[in-house]
Order: C-alpha cells, then structure tokens, then sequence
C-alpha cells in the first residue's frame, strides 16, 4: 500500500512537467495516478481483511534522533486509505473541466493526496506529522489560484488554521519525544514510554485540539465553510472528504492513542464538566447542533454544504469521545460516510449545477427550475441529501447511529441533544432542495421561451461516472456496513484496549 | 612561539589570502584590458579554487590547533571545522553566483576582481572566529570579517542606497566593536587573562570576591558587541537597511558566512563556560570545589558566567523571535522582508546556546541550523537578485506572475521559501526540529518548553509572509508577462540549491551524520 504514496508524489512531479498547453494529457495523466491509487488502495483493502497491522516499511530515518521511516497499516488506516483512493479519483472526474494550468492544479492535487495518503500510512509520529504538513501547502495554492468566492482570503483563512493547528500539534510532539526519552518517535514507542499522566492531561488537550482545528471541531471551524466555498470543487471535495479526516485521524491515533491518560477525570467538575472528555463531546454537540442550525439559515447553496460538514464532523469527533467500542466504530465509519457523501454534495453543487447556471444563491437557483431542466442533478441531489440526513439503506444511517448508541452509553444527554442536531439535519436538506431543485411557482411563458433557448450543456460522462462512483460507495456501505466495519472494529479494540499498538 | 605550529593550523586562511592577492594580480596585472565579463567569471572560477583549497587544507591541517605556551588559541576539528568547511563552501557558493555576472549592464561594479578578493578576506576573517579561543584572536577575526562586510555592502557605486546601507552599517558596528572590546577590557582585567577558559575560570573566582557587577556589565557589553554579528534585537537596526541596499551578492555573504562565523564564536563561548568545572578539576584552583566526572557536570546555581551568560542570550533570543517575526509582517520589500526573518531565525539559534548542552547535541544542531539557514538565505537573495535585475524593484509586486515569467525561478523560490518557514520535508523543517529537540534534550522543565512553544508558535506566524510572497509569484494575476531571464550559470546555482534543501530534507541524516563525523566520539 506503500506505493500508494509513491505514485501520488511521482504522478505530481511528472504532471507539473508535462506540457502546459495540452490539458487533455494532463488530465488522463491525472485519471491514470488517481485510479493507480484506488486500485492499491483497494487491493491493499483486500489484502488486509482479516488481519491485524501490517507493517510495510520500517527503516530508520534518522539514527540520532530514533526517527523511523515507518509505514503501517491497520483496520482504521485500511479504510481511510480507501476513501482516500474513491475520493481522489472522484475529484479528477469532477475537475475534468479545468482549463486554467491543468498540469500545475494536478501536481498540487497529487501532491496533496500523496500526504494525505502518507498520514493515513505512518507508524511513526514523526513522519505522520511531516506528511500532515505536506498536505497543508497544497490546499492553499489549489483553493487560491483556482477557487471562487473571496478564494484568496479563503485559502490563507484555511492554511493559517492549519499552520496553526500544526504548531501546537509539532509542541506536543517535541514535548512527548524529549518527555519519552528522545529515543524514538514511532508511535508504538511513545505510547508504550510511560508517559506520566500529568503530562499526559496538559498535552492531550494540546494535541487534540492542534488535530481537531481541522477536523472542524467547533468554535475552531470558522475556516471549513469559507475554504470550502471559496475552493474549487474537487479541492472542496477532497477538503470535506480527506482532509477533514486527517484531522479527525490524528485525533484517534495520536490524541487517544498516545495519552489515553488525558481522559481520565480532572478529579473536580465543574458544571457537569469534569475531564477533557466531557469538554470536547460538548464541544462536538455544540458542533452538531450548531453547524445544522447555521446550515438552516444559509442563502448560497454550498455553505449549506458547508456547515453541513461541520455538523457531521461533529459526529466523528462525538463518537471518539465516547470511547467505547461502538462509538469509535461508528466515528470511523462516519470518516469514510461523510467522505463520500459530501463529496458528492459538492459534486452537484459546485461542478453539476454551478457550472451551468453560475450562481449558488438560492435566490437566482429557484427561478431557473432545475428539477425540469438538470433532472439528473435534481435527483443526485435528492440521492445524496437522502444519504446525508442518514436514511437507513445509506452508510450515514449506520455510522451516526453507532456514534449516538455509543454516546448514550457515556452520557444519554450527549445523545440527545445530538438528536436535534439530526433532525435539523433532515430540514436544512428539504430547504435546499425544494429551494434551489424543486420550487413551486410555475414558469411564466417568458420564462418558458428563454429556456428553450438557453439550454444548459448536457451532463457530461465524467460527471456521470464521478456521481455513480461516489453513490455506489455510500449504498454499499450501506447497505452492507460489515465490508468495512469487520476491518474497523478489531483495529479499535486493540487502540482502545493499549493506546496505540 | 612555534611558527611552523602556526602556519600548519592556519593553512586554510594563508590559502584563502593567497587567492585573494591573486584574483587581484591576475585581474589588475593580466586582464585590464579583457572584457568585463571574462574578468568577473576568472576571479569568481580563482576565488572558488581559492575556497576548494582552503577546504583541503582544513582536512591536511589536522585537528591539532594552535597554541601559544598553555593558552589554546585556535581551536581546530569539532565545531570549528565543521563552520569553517560550511563557511568555505558558502562562499565558494556566493561566488558562483557571481560568475556569469559579468556583463556590462548587470554588473554592479566593474571591479570584480577587488569584489572577489574582498569577499575572501572577510572569509578568511570567518574562518579566525570560528576557531578563535583568545579575546584578542577574536577581537582580530571578527575585524577582519567586519570591515570586508563595510566594502562589500558599499560596493555598488551607482546606486545611494547601497552607501547609505555601508555608513548605517559601518557606524553601528564601529559602535558594537567598541562595546565588545569594552566588556573584553573588564573580562581582562577580572580574570587577568585573554584565554577563553582561563577567563570562566578567573571571573568565577573574582566574583566569588565580590566582583559580579562588573562582570555583568561586561557580559552586557560582549552580548551587544556580539548581538550586532548576528543580527539579534535590540541590536538588529543595521540589518534591515544593509540587507536592502547591498548588492544582492554581497546581502547573500552577509547573511550567510558572517552568520555561520558568528554563531560558531558563540558556541566556542558557550563551551568554554561548560567546561569550567573540568577546568577547575585540573588545575586545582582556590577553591574547594569537586568537580563531577566529565559527561555528568552539574554546574551549581552560582555566580560568574554560568548563569549571567544564558540568560541573556535568552533575552535576545526571545526578543528576537516576537520582533523579527512581527516586523516582516509589515514589510513590502523582500529584502527587508528577508532582513526580519533573518532576525527571528537568529532569535530561534540563539535558544539552542541559551539552553546549551554539554555534550555536543547543542553545538550540532546549532551548526545545522545556521549552515542550512546560510544556504537557503543565498538561494532565496539569489532569487530576489534575478527578479531585481529584471523588473528594477524588490517590493512585492516585483514577484507578481513570476511562474509564468520564470517557472524554474518561480519553483526554486517555492522550495527555498517554505523551507525557511519550516514546512516538512525541506531543511528548514529538520533544522528547527533538531534545534528544538536539542533543548528540550538539554533542559527539561517549564522554561525551555515555554520557549520552544513560542518559538514554534511564531514559525506558524512566519508562514504568513512567506506565504505573501509566494501569493504573489503563483496566485496573484500580473499585468507584466515578459519572461525573466537569468544567467545559465545562476540559474544552475539556484536550482542547485533547491535541490539540496529538498534533498538534504528528504534525508536529513546525511548532513547531521557529515557534522557528527568532525566530533571525537564520547
């Protein structure tokens, strides 16, 4: 599954030096790195069932330092790696239209994947940290060159919080490294160091916290609606899908994993709130509850889809606070069904209908009635907003119905304020589509003629594949949630049960 | 005093001054006539051979040093070799720079010769301080390399900002040389001795006499002395200013030899203070005191240099840190832009020496540092000197569309910058980390942590304006798309050096092993 990484890293390079001036080559290049990644991915996937962690590579990196070049996978990495290889190549599919520097956006797309690949792979804390920095860069210059709406102020928003995030997270590194010992940095070292546990209470915060502000976690989330509104939409994709994740991975494995200590109770409480357990969860009902209700009150279609990921990002990190067995599993299960679903919600919204009718304000979409004119967009949209209120048939159901079982476990009143995080959920999605797809005032006969004479293009087979690839994902999932949850549930056993392997 | 021991342990330096006549015979003696272009690029290919052989002879010289009676005035192997060979190969570097320079309107002087001739004399001067153990051997070198730096600054004769820049300098370090030999004249007469260990030894005993205040006016002094080598606040006004005006070439020297040089005469310092306790151990002094067996020192919370000296060095460097990296935010020239990040990277090194180690682990990293930062600052002026040349202006609009001007320059200043900034896999990263990881290994406790989390809490800052410039050249749509050239040769240059910060990044212990390999292993 190493070479997963590789051939992302390799495709970037060789794609910021293919021709500028054909875009077509650039793109099949792109199509060829990405379903190379899928197929590893997949393959890989397969390899693994039923196993425990694979080790890839393990060589030292640097001999001073104990740092190792080590490439690992378990049941969790497994199915992430595998969102990861659906996720890149749906955004190639959607990004099929770039016209503007092709070579130079699939380098940085690649580049990109390739970290967020590498995160997902990594033994070692150290070359987790190094990839998760590869990814950040990338990101700004993917949404500020070839983003929309205010995408410079977007993109620099997004990479400070990220730097941000990554400085405290590389504090906590340093500091567990020279509090370990200095000897090594895997991540089965530290977390067997001993660690004392009042190190561990002050860096776990640090450390979640540096992950979290990428995950979305609120109130760090502020930088997720405007980056992903502001990126283009396979940089929106891959935002919602991967990268959101690896924040949420690194919580779980390193946060969990490395100070499963930092959980235990302060010893006081306050208000109700007595370990870094109960802030957090709180602070990911909040995010629920909070995201849903702002996604309520938007006018531009894709900050619906915005928050809506912070709201459901709030699920993911609800589910590892809960830590217990089938809450972690539910928040896994969740990285991999909001990948998918809000991939696939800002396909429509960003690629399918933006490109045709260059608005995304509710307000001009209403008038345009799209349900008759892009029918295949309405009903995506109707699949993929079904999928994202978590109708059962659809991985949603079963990833957030494990996070809330898991959660009424540890505190029924985390579940049940999250409960109205849902049911918003379900209104904001019946707002967006009767709004933008399915308004019932009818057509003046004006109307009528101008649109017959402006037909919009038709859909395109990228589209088309993009959309039966992101849709096949979640249904199968979903319908049959084991493919993925027999990989994930003994890899979070053994996480739970001893910090990290 | 055996001059033969002397000749031997200076080899490198005679070689660098041999060149240095030389360039100047051959460029005035043989070339008057020659086009300036053939005069540039033979004293830069004489000036480079100049720096190869003085790289051989710092290997030929062995690690023997030099002695005058019992006083150690040249130290030789450890980290002394390791800043001279760094400082021989960035200059070699800067010079190549300058190769291709040579035609008419690109020059910025038509004396490339007394240029080249300059630059290796103030090489030479580096070579002296980072050896030096003697005050006055000190004081000697850092003159040498000082007064090199003056000329070169000025060295563009057409262009006022260039002189302003020379005096504004000339008059600061006028100003610090005469701070540092007044802090050296009360060192000198606490301890009555000029030897750096000599010197620990005799100012703790004449403090445990009652003679601290004057011992730390004296440390305040040599601080502001030293603090204007480096460029640390409060003592950085020049750099900003010299960094703009001089000659891009010679900015590049300044803020990588001069840099390398200094920081290894403060490693000298920081050692000679930790290993008084051994000092004290051999010679048996007037005091009871056991020493601890080497490798385990644990130097009592007491008066003398132990705890004055790095407490100041942390004042700077936490002062450096907040106002360096502050201030670039606000610059719309990248070469003062470039001036204020040099400052906050000298705060991030001067935390290494302020929480230094016994052992060698500080003194490593700290090397690391500032010769991977030395490199990456040619590359990135060389980057601003192309750009510079091609559109008159170094504000940050000068860079506007540069990918589509220039696409090899534009990646090459990607590289360079997010390495300054500290982004994984590039040097600059491994850098940082192994110099925060030296202190946290040195020092355990609040403090240290404290500080390295604000270091790396002001790195994140950093990525802002590096992030402005990069905007510029990648993001940002120009109005000017005429391609930028730049010299085969300088181009080759920078695209060299990218490729090493890339390289050296992916595999960081190739170079900590080659900086390890100069060290007797404890």
């Amino acid at each position: 599954m190493a070479w997963a990484i590789y051939i992302s890293f390799g495709g970037a390079l060789i794609s910021a030096l293919l021709p500028k001036a054909k875009p077509e080559v650039a793109r099949l290049w792109a199509l060829a790195v990405a379903v190379a990644g899928l197929a590893i991915a997949i393959a890989g996937f397969a390899a693994g069932m039923g196993q425990g962690r694979q080790v890839f590579v393990d060589a030292l990196w640097v001999p001073s330092m104990g740092v190792h070049y080590l490439l690992a996978a378990d049941g969790i990495s497994r199915v992430l790696v595998l969102l990861t290889g659906i996720a890149s190549v749906a955004g190639v599919l959607f990004s099929w239209n770039i016209e503007l520097r092709t070579n130079q956006f699939f380098a940085f797309y690649f580049a990109l994947i390739g970290g967020v690949y590498g995160v997902f792979l990594s033994g070692d804390l150290f070359l987790l940290f190094v990839f998760y920095e590869i990814a950040i860069v990338p990101k700004y210059f993917l949404i500020s060159i070839w983003g929309s709406t205010r995408r410079e102020y977007g993109a620099m928003k997004l990479a400070l919080y990220s730097f941000v995030g990554s400085a405290m997270v590389l504090i906590g590194l340093l500091a567990a490294y020279s509090t370990a010992g200095s000897h090594s940095t895997a991540l089965g070292d530290l977390a067997h160091a001993g660690l004392p546990v009042s190190f561990q209470m002050w860096c776990f915060p640090l450390v979640f916290v540096g992950f979290a502000i990428l995950a979305g976690m609120w109130p760090f989330h502020t930088w997720a609606p405007t980056g992903h509104v502001a990126a283009p939409t396979a940089a929106s994709m891959l935002l919602a899908g991967v990268v959101m994740k690896l924040g949420a991975y690194g919580c779980l494995r390193v946060g969990i994993g490395l100070f499963p200590h930092g959980l235990d109770p302060w010893g006081f409480s306050f208000i109700g709130i007595g370990s870094w357990r109960d802030v957090f969860a709180w602070l990911a009902v909040i995010g629920i509850v909070y995201g849903a209700l702002v996604a309520l009150a938007q006018t531009d279609f894709k900050f619906v889809i915005g928050y809506s990921s912070v709201s459901h990002m709030g699920f993911v990190l609800l589910g590892l606070m809960t830590l217990n067995q089938i809450g972690v599993d539910g928040a896994v299960l969740q990285m991999f069904s909001h990948g998918v679903i809000a991939g696939l919600l800002f396909a429509i919204v960003g690629r399918i209908v933006y490109d045709r009718t260059h608005t995304r304000q509710f307000a001009e979409l209403g008038p345009m009635h799209l349900s008759r004119r892009l029918p295949f967009a309405a009903w995506a949209f109707v699949f993929a907003g079904v999928a994202s209120m978590g109708l059962p048939g659809f991985s949603g159901f079963v990833a957030e119905l494990q996070v809330l079982v898991g959660a009424w476990q540890a505190n029924p009143w985390w579940a049940a304020v999250s409960g109205i995080g849902i049911i918003v959920g379900v209104a904001y999605i019946w707002r967006a589509l009767q709004k933008a797809f399915f308004t019932d005032s009818l057509p003046t006969p004006h109307e009528f003629e101008s649109e017959r004479e402006h037909k919009f293009a038709p859909i395109t087979w990228p589209e088309y594949a993009g959309v039966a690839l992101l849709g096949i994902s979640t249904l199968v999932v979903g319908v049959y949630p084991r493919i993925l949850l027999d990989s994930i549930e003994p890899a979070v056993k053994a996480l739970l049960a001893g910090g990290a392997q | 005093m055996n001059y033969a021991a002397l000749f031997r342990a200076t080899l490198p330096e005679t070689a660098l001054e041999i060149a240095a006549l030389l360039v100047l015979v051959v460029d005035l003696g043989f070339l008057r006539k020659v086009a300036l272009q053939i005069r540039t690029a033979v004293a830069a290919v004489i000036g480079i051979a100049g720096c190869i052989a003085a790289v051989w002879a710092v290997y030929a010289a062995g690690w023997t040093g030099f002695s005058a009676g019992s006083d150690l005035l040249l130290a030789a192997g450890g980290s002394a070799a390791v800043a001279q060979v760094a400082i021989l190969v960035l200059t070699a570097v800067t010079l190549l720079q300058v190769v291709d320079s040579g035609s008419a309107e690109s020059s910025f002087t038509r004396n490339a010769g007394e240029y080249v001739s300059v630059v290796l004399m103030a090489a030479a001067g580096g070579l002296i301080i980072s050896a030096a153990q003697d005050l006055l051997v000190i004081f000697v070198g850092l003159e040498l390399l000082s007064l090199g730096l003056y000329i070169l600054t000025a060295f563009n004769k057409q262009s006022g900002k260039s002189a302003e820049a020379a005096i504004k300098y000339y008059l600061f370090g006028a100003m610090s040389a005469a701070f540092l030999l007044f802090g050296f004249s009360y060192l000198y007469g606490l301890s009555g001795s000029t030897s750096l260990p000599e010197i620990v030894l005799g100012t703790y005993l004449a403090s445990a006499r009652g003679g601290t205040p004057l011992l730390l006016i004296a440390l305040v002094m040599i601080a502001a002395g030293l603090g204007f080598k480096i460029a640390a606040f409060p003592f950085h006004l020049w750099a900003p200013d010299t960094y703009e005006g001089a000659p891009a070439p010679a900015a590049a020297f300044i803020a990588s030899v001069s840099k390398v040089a200094s920081f290894a005469l403060l490693i000298s310092i920081s050692y000679a203070i930790l290993r008084w306790p051994a000092m004290l151990h051999l010679k048996g002094g007037g005091v009871t005191f056991t020493a601890s067996p080497a490798g385990t020192p644990q130097p009592p919370a007491t008066v003398g240099f132990v705890p004055t000296w790095p407490m100041i060095l942390m004042d700077l460097s936490v002062l450096s840190m907040i106002f360096g990296n502050l201030a670039a935010l606000a610059q719309s020239s990248v070469r003062r832009l470039l001036a204020y990040s040099a400052i906050a990277h000298a705060g991030y090194i001067l935390l290494g020496l302020a929480f230094f180690s016994w052992t060698n682990v500080s003194a490593q990293a700290i090397l690391y540092y500032s010769v991977t930062y030395g490199l990456t600052a040619i590359g990135a002026f060389g980057v601003v000197g192309v750009v510079e040349h091609a559109t008159g202006s170094d504000k940050l609009d000068a860079f506007l569309g540069l990918h589509k001007r220039n696409p090899l320059l534009a990646a090459v200043l990607l590289v360079l910058f997010l390495s300054l900034a500290g982004i994984p896999p590039l040097i600059g990263f491994w850098a940082k980390f192994n110099l925060f990881a030296a202190v946290l290994r040195t020092s355990g406790g609040a403090l240290p942590f404290t500080l390295v989390a604000l270091a790396i809490a002001f790195s994140a800052v950093s990525l802002y304006y590096y992030l402005q410039v990069l905007k510029r050249a990648y993001v940002m749509p120009s109005t000017d798309e005429s391609p930028i050239r730049a010299h085969p040769a300088t181009l080759g240059v920078l695209i060299a050096i990218a490729a090493a910060v890339v390289v050296f990044g992916c595999f960081p212990a190739l170079l900590q092993n080659w900086i390890a390999g100069f060290y007797p292993s404890m």
